[in-house]
């Protein structure tokens, strides 16, 4: 199918939309084999072209591995597709004549930038709270020095693939950053060279979490729908886990 | 300006550990105020930038991304090298020098490569403590695989996502850098110029992608590692942001790109399927481990195909040509990737082709799953299995190797790898041309240095698999901190650039009056259509093949649409706002420069080597035809809007000898 | 300018308060909370079958009641339930509140609820909850109000029950009203809904995920949300029955 006509319903936000709204585009002319994004560089070449401003959206590696983009497609962060990111979603999973809703992702703690850009500094600023091991450059000891047992580690991995695009947060209907945070908790925590400052980091990341505005967490899992990457709650759990365990058991009090 | 190597005396596998020891330090009360501006956060740039600041420089990181995390280098999936030897199959830090020397086709520095490799052991070290889910075995260490055509196995690996999780072990270092207030991190600042003050290198001028201001920094000494040019063919396996334009920006200010025409072209892509694409997608090298390549024998099947009259599987096997197998016995589909590319690109050139565009071949696994399935089946004790309980066991041996990646490609083609065979085409990947840098990795502008893919220092002609990594994060982890201590340790007596002097202002002037001169064209087409049609030029006139006359035809014809985009080119939106489309207009103004010097370069080197492949230099079988005698130098190109200028950089080989490269 | 350095409040709640007012801490008011009112409700529902499961004129019941309103350690527990109901209902409140808050001013056009694993109801939690209070709150009033408050409840008389009230007679009077008992019965639903979530969420929340023991707690979760408040439900229903002589 190379000539697919769509109706797209896209959020504009700045420039001629300072409050935000919905604007209506009909596109025709879609391959199937395009991707969500080549489809959306199609219409933004006719509007260059009528000399129009076209549609800001981010996007980068294009292959699902950045985080960069982030449309909220028909209701779902990266589309309807799950384990799939905006750009690796292809056009032969919608329909000629579907009318398709793009959004931004919307939470507090990420202000649009424009239409459909948003800012996410604050997922930054979660991990320069604690979301790293202290360990300067040269002072490493031989990599097999302490053995980390197979399953583990690739347990550290499922929750280390997070890529931060923030579906997770897009997703929540609380707006929480709790499977973010999970995330990167649960990787270092799971490494015995993370386990070192696992009492502080935890503290502060989740103090972090709370200050940027992010909602709270109440076990809906929508998260783990959402993201591209399927990480699962259970990093949630852990996190708590390790939060109940620092703040009450141990005696570290994190600022 | 100074054009010299500046490799240290002494045996080869002395000469860093001697010159570590001997050259000149900062002491750290002068460290607090020396300013070390560092472009990029990628491997190379975020790994500098963490490490300058636990030594204590004052350090200010720029992206144009919205998060360090977000650097190209997230891609890599393969893995990375190490001369670890853990495997203990005979692997040494000389192995690996000499492995990627080779790979390279003899066309880097010899000291920086070994360099490299006795870097590359930290690394591993480095990454491992800073909580990197490296694969591991049962026992618990570290797991290995092999790669690229070389007999060792030394690559580290994290699933596909290798370079994902080392950068974010960048970044996670960086972070805590930026919470101890040592770094200041810009996101979503482009750097737009170089500024020089008295032929050093003072600082930058960056746009403020968000708000579209343009803001002055000045710094002791001005970092670059801002990736490689691979885009300016358009359609690369390289991020749609990624850019050549902060290097350009200092070639401009005079600092000498070098070998910018060796391109590294991955066999192993998605064929583009159509005139919409906007970029290509890589499918591991590590599929080559199972997958045969073929294409058909004749052209009446070829077209069948081609037409959708015939698929794949309607090919009996004797009229299939595994024409890797055929044509390189000794490493079959496992030849090196420059080699590869070519020969799909020969087969494709017959006729032979088997996407609609005729520019795709066959990778098949169905030879692998048989063999995979019956050794299941064998193990399982099913002696009496038939052939489709066979495939079952053996497609589920592949899903276990491969699955991540058959899942992607069906996603992307929405075929089945499975049961059709892949499709695949070479796509350009990676440059191992850059700016020129001597072995403190400065380029030939004071002040200004260049790291990871940005420069040109260590791969050659041709990149090994899993040597992209490595050489990143050797350069900002290991190497990088040590040698600007080289310079910095001159500067200790100047106090800080004032960011406001003359040579910022009349930079900062400059560079508004380039954007307001681009704002004011208004002509009819869009950045993006002029990007297109220059990839369109490079890929035809200086692709996977290249001769003399088409270079000078492609150089032509990029000087004209150069032209036509400084009097043509339509950017929307303001200036002082967040607009991608200005932002890609920039680059695109540079990569309409760059090109001509690729061209160029390919023209002047008459020889084929690595990625570089001119048809007038090859062999009566058409192997590439290096001619070492002439060209053993590195092509050091000085910017001029007319005639670039070529400063040749000779090659002195002490420890090994030049051989051609035979996989037959 | 730089955009990206974390900012810090200093904090001068204590690190307890700090514990209390996190995001974390205060979903594990909820869950602890929570988990007190699940294990209260099995404790109510078996009084509560006191009153159906002799036909005794209420004797089971009234005298259970007796126990319950005069055992100090009851009676004191008694004042934990409120003070936990109160505060699992005001920082539910909060929740919800902060919530909304942190989705931003502008909601989606397009609203779906795909879970990996969490119920319908997990969505809807605030609404469930509100709606529960104000269930709590006409229950209240209406059997423990009258119970302490009200002159026209008859003596339950029965040795050694002195000073007893009937409340037997209070409850099946008000379960003569057909519309008494739907209203409770109505309720029961959104109880039930609001458990089917809120009780393996509980686990969750204080950490214990765990790839053994989860599908177990989830299963025990479903039964109790469903057993509890069908068993609250029959209540009203066999009562308004028996009431209307068909039983």
């Amino acid at each position: 199918m190379d000539n697919m006509k769509l109706k797209l319903r896209i959020w504009r936000q700045g420039g001629k939309f300072p409050k935000g709204q919905f604007v209506n585009y009909d596109l025709d002319g879609v391959n199937d084999h395009m991707s969500f994004l080549e489809m959306l560089d199609v219409l933004n070449e006719k509007l260059i072209n009528k000399k129009e401003d076209p549609i800001a959206f981010e996007h980068d590696c294009r292959e699902g591995i950045c985080g960069t983009c982030s449309l909220v497609i028909n209701g779902y962060p990266h589309g309807p597709m799950q384990q799939t990111t905006a750009c690796q979603l292809h056009m032969r999973n919608f329909r000629d004549g579907d009318t398709i809703t793009i959004e931004p992702w919307r939470s507090r703690a990420f202000p649009i930038v424009k239409d459909l850009v948003v800012n996410r500094d604050s997922f930054d600023r979660i991990i320069q709270a604690g979301g790293f091991i202290s360990v300067d450059t040269g002072q490493a000891q031989d990599g097999n020095a302490i053995p980390i047992e197979k399953d583990q580690a690739s347990h550290a991995f499922d929750a280390a693939t997070c890529i931060g695009c923030g579906a997770c947060v897009a997703a929540c209907p609380n707006a929480s950053a709790m499977l973010f945070v999970g995330a990167k908790v649960s990787h270092l925590a799971q490494v015995p060279q993370g386990k070192v400052e696992a009492e502080t980091r935890v503290q502060r990341m989740v103090a972090q979490h709370d200050a940027e505005g992010f909602g709270r967490c109440s076990n809906i899992t929508a998260c783990e729908a959402e993201c591209p990457k399927g990480i699962s709650v259970e990093h949630i759990a852990r996190l708590n886990r390790q939060y109940i365990g620092s703040t009450l058991g141990s005696e570290k009090v994190a600022n | 300006m100074p054009f010299q190597s500046n490799v240290p005396p002494g045996e080869l596998s002395e000469k860093w550990k001697q010159y570590r020891s001997s050259m000149p330090l900062v002491a750290p009360n002068n460290k607090r105020r020396l300013e070390v501006i560092i472009v990029g956060t990628g491997l190379a740039g975020g790994a500098a930038a963490a490490t300058f600041g636990e030594l204590g420089y004052k350090v200010k990181v720029f992206t144009f991304h919205d998060s360090p995390r977000r650097a190209h280098s997230i891609a890599a999936q393969g893995g990375i090298n190490a001369a670890k030897n853990y495997q203990n199959d005979g692997d040494s830090i000389y192995r690996l020098f000499y492995d990627t020397i080779k790979g390279g086709d003899y066309r880097s520095r010899e000291a920086n490569v070994h360099r490299l490799a006795e870097a590359s052991v930290s690394i591993i070290d480095q990454a491992v403590a800073q909580g990197v889910p490296f694969a591991r075995e049962y026992g618990g260490l570290l797991s290995n695989r092999s790669f690229g055509g070389v007999q060792v196995s030394r690559t580290f690996y994290a699933r596909g996502q290798t370079g994902q999780q080392l950068l974010l072990g960048a970044y996670q270092s960086l972070s805590r850098q930026i919470s101890l207030g040592n770094v200041q991190l810009f996101n979503r600042h482009e750097m737009i110029d170089l500024v020089m003050e008295n032929g050093k290198a003072r600082g930058i001028i960056a746009r403020n992608l968000l708000t579209g201001e343009t803001e002055r920094h000045a710094a002791h000494a001005v970092v670059l590692g801002t990736g490689g040019y691979g885009n300016v063919f358009y359609l690369s396996t390289n991020a749609m942001n990624s850019n050549g334009s902060a290097a350009w920006r200092a070639v401009k200010q005079g600092a000498y790109m070098a070998n910018p025409c060796f391109t590294q072209i991955h066999p192993t892509c998605i064929p583009v399927s159509g005139e919409y694409q906007s970029k290509l997608t890589l499918m591991s090298e590590s599929l080559r481990n199972d997958g045969r390549v073929w294409v058909p024998k004749s052209q009446e099947d070829a077209a069948a195909i081609r037409e959708g009259r015939k698929t794949g599987l309607d090919i009996a096997e004797d009229q299939r040509d595994y024409y890797l197998e055929r044509r390189y016995p000794a490493f079959g589909n496992l030849v090196p990737r420059d080699v590869a590319s070519r020969a799909a690109k020969t087969a494709c050139d017959e006729g032979l082709g088997v996407s609609p565009t005729g520019l795709a071949v066959y990778l098949d696994f169905d030879a692998a799953i048989q063999r995979y399935g019956k050794s299941r089946a064998h193990s399982l004790n099913e002696y009496s299995a038939d052939d489709q309980r066979i495939r079952e066991l053996g497609v589920a041996v592949i899903e276990e190797k491969y699955g991540n990646l058959f899942e992607m490609y069906e996603k992307i083609t929405g075929e089945d790898p499975y049961v059709m065979p892949m499709k695949i085409y070479p796509a350009v990947h990676y440059t191992m041309g850059g700016l020129w840098v001597d072995y403190n990795l400065q380029t030939n502008v004071p002040g200004l240095f260049a790291i990871g893919e940005a420069n040109f220092s260590d791969h050659g002609a041709n990149r090994l698999g899993a040597s992209a990594l490595m050489q990143g994060l050797a350069d900002g982890y290991f190497v990088l901190p040590y040698t600007i201590g080289t310079y910095l340790s001159q500067e200790i007596r100047n106090p800080m650039v004032d960011p406001n002097g003359p040579a910022f202002m009349a930079a900062e002037a400059k560079s508004q009056d380039r954007i307001d001169r681009l704002m004011a064209i208004n002509g009819t087409k869009s950045a993006e259509a002029f990007h297109r049609e220059l990839g369109k030029i490079m890929w035809e006139y200086c692709g996977m093949a290249r001769n003399a006359e088409g270079l000078r035809k492609g150089r032509k014809l990029i000087r004209e649409l150069r032209k036509e985009f400084w009097s043509d080119v339509f950017v929307p939106g303001r200036i002082k706002e967040y607009n991608p489309e200005l932002e890609k207009a920039l680059r695109v103004a540079d990569f309409l420069e760059l090109g001509e010097l690729m061209m160029l370069d390919a023209l002047d080197r008459n020889e084929s080597c690595g990625g570089h492949f001119r048809e007038e230099y090859q062999s009566e079988e058409g192997e590439a035809l290096r001619r070492d005698d002439e060209y053993a130098y590195v092509s050091a190109w000085e910017w001029d809007d007319d005639e670039p200028i070529l400063h040749k950089e000779e090659l002195i080989f002490e420890n090994v000898e030049l051989k051609t490269r035979s996989y037959k | 300018m730089a955009t990206s350095t974390a900012k810090r409040t200093v904090s001068r709640v204590g690190w307890f308060g700090k514990f209390l007012t996190s995001s974390i801490g205060q979903k594990i008011i909820m869950s602890l909370t929570g988990l007190f009112l699940i294990t209260f409700l099995v404790v109510h529902l078996i009084g509560n079958l006191q009153l159906i499961l002799g036909n005794d004129d209420g004797y089971a019941f009234n005298s259970y009641a007796y126990f319950m309103t005069n055992n100090p350690v009851i009676k004191t527990t008694s004042y934990l339930l409120y003070a936990f109901i109160i505060l699992h209902a005001i920082q539910g409140l909060l929740l919800w509140s902060q919530n909304r808050k942190a989705r931003g001013d502008q909601k989606y056009a397009v609203k779906v609820d795909r879970t990996a694993g969490g119920s319908k109801s997990s969505i809807y939690m605030g609404s469930l909850g509100m709606v529960i209070l104000a269930f709590i709150i006409v229950h209240m009033v209406q059997f423990w109000g009258q119970m302490h408050f009200s002159d026209s409840i008859g003596p339950f008389t029965a040795e050694g029950y002195e000073g007893a009230k009937d409340l037997y007679a209070l409850v099946a009077a008000t379960y003569e009203n057909i519309g008494m008992v739907i209203f409770y019965v109505v309720a029961m639903v959104f109880i039930a809904f609001h458990l089917w979530h809120g009780f393996q969420s509980a686990f969750q929340t204080l950490g214990l995920n765990h790839k053994k023991y989860t599908p177990l707690i989830k299963a025990v979760g479903y039964v109790y949300s469903v057993l509890v408040p069908l068993g609250f439900a029959i209540i009203p229903i066999v009562m308004y029955l028996r009431h209307q002589g068909v039983l």
